[in-house]
């Protein structure tokens, strides 16, 4: 009886192995396994079989129906994947043909994309973000930064000035002049420490107006600035501060250098250079000059300093006192970052918003 | 300012390299913008010679052929133009292989057949002067074949400073040399003016009235007489060249020798062209003219200056001379006028009348009264020595600071300070020595270094700040780089910067374009945009000085720059784009300061994309574009907002909305009607605009969670027929309202409007969703609650069950 089980299933096992359609395997599970296939009648015979003999044939039986199902299940399986990769094999796309539909990649323009970046470096430094007015009073913009009364900026050559409303002339005809379009983002000093006690860190981005235009000067244009006051801010902290700063933009291996300068409302005043990223020491290396750092090595990028003493004066908060907090201030520019970064021809291209030139960055 | 360097070394000459002067002046405060090179190059191969023959060209009636001894065995060959050459003569010879000022090489040549070695040298051909007439003949003992560069100068550096308006003093010479020298610790050489030949007291000849003393603080003059007017002696010419000024005469060219070396202007007049001996100094009447030395003729005004004679205006003070006085070839008596004038009124004066010259550059800085007597000193020495002219006694000097000279200021400067504003230590010594060597004077006092500031710095070093600054822009380069202390710092950016870059980066990433427009606009943007008289659009910030018609006045609204951003893009070949900007906006309003807010706006024109291989013909913008971009800005900032019909005359009447948070209205959205863009020559567009600081103040920037189910939704259609005036809005609104606490969610999918739901008519398709937190529900929960929305929609908007 184990002899005839046990052929069934070799039997059995080979006939599956050797189907190789579907359609074959079912037909075969049908005659190994089905209503009338001889396994299923051997195992309902057992009951007949002596007591001692039903255990062991019984078992075999199950065994062998087992074995079968499970090869019949592994082969099916088999079968309907390699159908199912033949299918898949003539289902082609041609994959160089674009997505559908579009995902279009619209662009940040270039200034904003350089405005974050610095801010992104700046508040990584403790720096907050702070904005303010771009049409702003002559106190700010001049007065309360050292420009004296007869201060070359102030002339309505290089600075906007607002018309007054309606008949606003004064008795001689002229326009009253207090409210201009600011000549740069440190007025805002003034009004930052008004609203924060020291110690204050922050960083004022924005649109700035001069009048001037040409391939490197633009009547608007952005800058930004740069504020910290504590008891003990020194000119090595700019030094420090503006050296990961200008690692962070030009790269990690760039340096910074101060220069002595002017400017009314910071004393000492410094520009600052950062080495040129696009040479070694001024040379290119087959040897000529370098065009973008004209041959010095250094590039200038801002003006910067401490604060001058006097302008704690025009803080309304008493707790800026020059004797007892000191700090730093800058004021760099956005278009010439950006542009030098990435070798911007001509200045006007930032405010002329051809698409072709936008979807070159951002 | 262009210093000669072989001057500057007159008065400092370090024992460096050149590179290593540029550095040092630069990083304290002296920026070396360029340095260039005066003269020739190569200078082995000029040298002294002696003319031994000099014989006509065989060939050639203007040519000679000389033989000069250069040193050498053989005397040279050379064939020589000059009229004036003629044996006996010692000379400057260039020999082959010499470079001239123009970088050209001088070789081995034929003239006319002659063999010709070398030049004889003219002085323009070294660059000395501008005198081609003939060849130099020297005077000097310098052996044959000596060289040349020992006995002229024909070669030097040139550079080229930037001096900060801080610092008349460094627009002379000798305020470079002090600079140099407190870089460097190298001997500084005696003020120039140290000796000076002329006396004081009452001078005869010639008389000044100072009518406007609040404009001229000092007016001196000196009178020389038995001049004898002259060329220059070549080693004043060639400074003057290599300064970048052109030799005139002996006068003319003393005066602007000494205002190169000094920083302090001269003039020089005609004395016996000064009608009436005396000088008056007063201001301009309006519209009076004067003839200047360049032979224009300027009309002044009330605030100008002007020095005149008995026969009228001679000068624009600090400014130019005028013609009648000037100095001429006959010219044997002059009065030198060396005066000061406040900064600030000659700066004005040159612009208004657009004339700048290298007086009115260095007055405009405001000079110190005391340069006036050192200008008159070195002045006077070189005007004996050089036009054999004698001074005559006296000085004239008037002026307030005449009267009453300006005292000089002592300041304390604490050490420590200084170390503690620059972060680094100074040593007392090292403080004390660097203002010593600027021409301050020191002393040690109980509260610190007491410090007297010279006249000349007395406008720009007024506090302590001021004494650190002259003490850390020489100690910049050995400054470390540290980092602030930070206490309290806590850097970050605030909830409204974050939500502003994502409403911009969510356009962005949809394909939008970002601008960055003109503040600017022209007073004409209101009517092209069709704006209402009264419309508070029009109430713009207006330029009192504006650069252009088109730049006059600042916008109230981003849709001007974005309608030229689509303009310019489509005359260029991009007519299919979304632009988004983000940017500020103005009106004037009745505040101390303008309404300055951030608008975000986008505008969408043509195509909104290229078709592609799928699709055909893309969609063109419409209000539904330019809805969708709104819609995807405000939900991600997940704003609660909504849209009602609105008349904006830019807009067109039918598509247009404004835009709600709650009862706030904060923008606008729709198709720009049809002659908006035809004056912007532009097919349809669709844009909307918002205020981005209201929109942003009214985001969830934190979100609270809430709840989300386990158990499955139920989701039910229901079309409504409604009357066509019905909008889809207000049916949501009712079906939200009524569908009660299991109702999660209600959408539109489709709109009919046709034969089957009659005329006047249209349904609306909606998708419900349903959902509990505890359970699943069953139809018996959902039955109830749609027949509830479908009462309340028949009640309130007539709504019919489509079945």
């Amino acid at each position: 009886m184990i002899e005839k089980i046990e052929k069934i299933e070799s039997d059995g096992l080979t006939a599956i192995s050797a189907a190789t359609t579907s359609d074959a395997l079912e037909e075969l599970r049908i005659a190994l396994l089905g209503r009338k296939a001889e396994l299923p009648n051997l195992l309902r015979g057992v009951a007949e079989l002596a007591p001692e003999e039903r255990g062991a044939v019984g078992k075999r039986a199950n065994q062998a129906r087992g074995a079968l199902e499970h090869a019949i299940d592994a082969a099916k399986t088999a079968l309907s994947t390699a159908e199912l990769e033949q299918r898949l094999a003539t289902d082609t796309v041609d994959v160089t043909l674009p997505g559908d539909p579009p995902q279009l990649a619209g662009r940040r323009h270039l200034i904003t994309q350089t405005i974050r970046e610095l801010e992104d470096v700046f508040v990584g430094l403790g720096f907050t973000v702070m904005e303010g007015n771009e049409v702003e009073l002559v106190h700010y913009n001049f007065d309360a930064l050292n420009h004296d009364p007869t201060h070359p900026a102030r002339d309505g050559s290089d600075t906007f000035y607002v018309a007054r409303k309606g008949d606003g002339q004064q008795p001689d005809g002229s326009s009253p002049r207090d409210l201009v379009l600011r000549t740069h983002t440190s007025p805002m000093q003034i009004r930052a420490m008004n609203e924060n006690p020291p110690p204050l860190y922050v960083v004022i981005p924005g649109r700035v107006y001069r009048r001037d235009s040409d391939a490197t000067h633009t009547p608007q244009f952005h800058q930004v600035e740069g504020l910290a006051v504590d008891a003990d801010i020194t000119l090595a902290d700019l030094k420090g501060t503006l050296l990961r700063f200008a690692q962070a933009i030009f790269g990690g291996e760039r340096d910074v250098r101060l220069r002595g300068h002017f400017f009314p409302f910071t004393e000492p005043s410094v520009e600052v250079d950062v080495s040129c990223f696009n040479c070694k020491d001024g040379h290119l290396r087959d040897g000529s000059r370098c065009h973008l750092c004209r041959g010095e090595g250094w590039i200038e990028i801002l003006g910067a300093g401490e604060v001058d003493p006097n302008i704690y004066d025009y803080v309304e908060d008493d707790r800026y006192d020059a004797e007892k907090v000191q700090g730093f201030a800058w004021g760099m520019g956005v278009e010439r970052i950006a542009f030098l970064k990435h070798g911007v021809a001509d200045l006007r291209l930032f405010f002329d918003n051809d698409v072709r030139f936008l979807r070159q960055f951002g | 300012m262009r210093v000669p360097y072989e001057w500057l070394r007159e008065y400092c000459a370090p024992d460096i390299t050149l590179a290593e002067v540029e550095q040092l002046l630069t990083i304290s405060g002296t920026k070396v913008e360029a340095i260039h090179h005066h003269g020739v190059t190569g200078l082995e191969s000029f040298v002294v010679g002696r003319v031994l023959t000099c014989e006509q060209h065989p060939d050639a009636d203007r040519l000679r052929v000389c033989t000069v001894d250069v040193g050498g065995d053989e005397p040279s060959q050379i064939v020589c133009g000059a009229p004036n050459v003629a044996a006996g003569q010692t000379v400057g010879v260039a020999r082959p292989g010499a470079v001239m000022p123009d970088g050209t090489k001088l070789k081995k040549a034929k003239l006319r057949g002659v063999e010709s070695n070398g030049m004889i040298l003219a002085e323009d051909e070294v660059g000395i002067g501008q005198d081609h007439a003939g060849i130099m003949e020297l005077e000097t003992e310098a052996p044959n074949g000596s060289p040349l560069a020992a006995v002229i100068p024909i070669s030097t550096d040139v550079i080229e400073f930037e001096i900060t308006p801080n610092r008349p003093d460094c627009l002379g010479i000798y305020g470079i040399a002090r600079e140099l020298h407190a870089a460097t610790g190298a001997e500084l050489r005696p003020e120039p003016w140290a000796e000076d030949p002329g006396t004081g007291g009452k001078l005869a000849g010639l008389e000044v009235d100072v009518q406007s003393p609040d404009l001229c603080p000092r007016f001196t003059a000196r009178v020389f007489e038995d001049v004898t007017i002259a060329a220059s002696p070549r080693w004043l010419k060639a400074r003057l060249m290599a300064a970048g000024l052109r030799p005139i005469n002996n006068v003319v060219d003393i005066t602007n020798y000494v205002m190169l070396l000094t920083g302090q202007p001269l003039h020089a007049f005609d004395l016996d062209k000064v009608a009436g001996g005396r000088l008056v100094v007063r201001n301009a009447r309006d519209g009076e003219r004067i003839e200047t030395l360049d032979g224009e003729t300027r009309t002044l005004d009330g605030e100008m200056v002007v020095i005149e004679d008995a026969d009228g205006p001679t000068s624009i003070a600090g400014i130019m001379g005028g013609a009648r006085s000037e100095i001429s070839p006959a010219t044997t008596r002059v009065a030198l006028e060396v005066a000061t004038w406040i900064g600030h009124n000659i700066k004005r004066t040159s612009n208004r009348l657009a004339l700048r010259s290298e007086a009115s550059g260095r007055f405009e800085k405001g000079l110190a009264p005391e340069q006036a007597l050192w200008a008159q000193a070195v002045a006077t020495k070189l005007l004996v020595e050089l036009t054999g002219a004698r001074v005559a006694p006296g000085t004239l000097d008037a002026g307030p600071f005449a009267v009453q000279p300006w005292p000089e200021q002592t300041i304390v400067l604490r050490e420590q300070r200084v170390s503690a504003i620059l972060g680094m230590e100074i040593p007392t010594e090292r403080q004390r020595a660097l203002l010593q060597a600027l021409g301050f004077t020191v002393e040690q006092s109980d509260a610190g270094l007491a410090v007297t500031v010279p006249g000349f710095r007395r406008n720009d070093v007024t506090r302590e700040a001021d004494l650190i600054e002259e003490v850390a822009r020489f100690e910049l380069d050995g400054l470390p780089a540290t980092l602030p202390k930070r206490r309290g710092a806590g850097g970050r950016l605030s909830t409204a910067q974050q939500l502003r870059r994502r409403a911009v980066d969510v356009l962005v990433g949809r394909g939008a374009y970002e601008a960055v427009g003109w503040s600017f606009t022209d007073a004409a943007l209101g009517d092209r945009l069709r704006l209402a008289q009264d419309d508070p659009r029009r109430d713009t910030v207006v330029l009192a000085n504006p650069m252009s018609e088109e730049h006059s006045e600042l916008r109230s609204t981003l849709l001007g720059s974005l309608l030229d951003v689509a303009r310019l893009n489509a005359a260029r070949g991009t007519s299919d784009l979304v632009l988004c900007e983000q940017g500020a906006v103005y009106q004037r309003g009745d505040a101390e300061l303008p309404h300055e807010h951030r608008a975000l706006g986008a505008l969408a024109h043509g195509h909104l994309h290229q078709p592609t291989w799928t699709i055909a013909e893309p969609t063109t913008a419409d209000f539904f574009t330019a809805k969708a971009l709104l819609g995807a800005v405000l939900d991600t900032l997940r704003i609660e907002w909504s849209v009602r019909r609105t008349d904006e005359p830019f807009l067109h009447p039918g598509r247009a909305a404004e835009v709600l948070v709650g009862d706030d209205v904060i923008g606008w959205v729709g198709e720009l009607h049809p002659l908006v863009c035809a004056e912007w020559d532009l097919g349809a567009a669709a844009a909307f605009e918002i205020d981005l600081d209201r929109a942003v103040a009214s985001a969830v920037a934190v979100p609270h969670y809430a709840d989300v189910s386990v158990f499955p939704p139920v989701r039910r259609d229901l079309a409504l027929t409604v009357d066509r005036s019905v909008t889809a809005g207000d049916l949501v609104e009712v079906v939200r309202a009524s569908g009660g606490a299991l109702l999660a969610d209600a959408g539109v999918f489709d709109v009919y409007e046709g034969a089957q739901v009659g005329e006047g008519k249209k349904s609306i398709a909606l998708r419900l969703v349903f959902q509990a937190l505890d359970r699943t529900l069953a139809d018996a929960d959902v039955d109830p609650a749609i027949a509830k929305i479908v009462k309340q929609a028949s009640d309130r908007l007539g709504a019919q069950q489509r079945v």
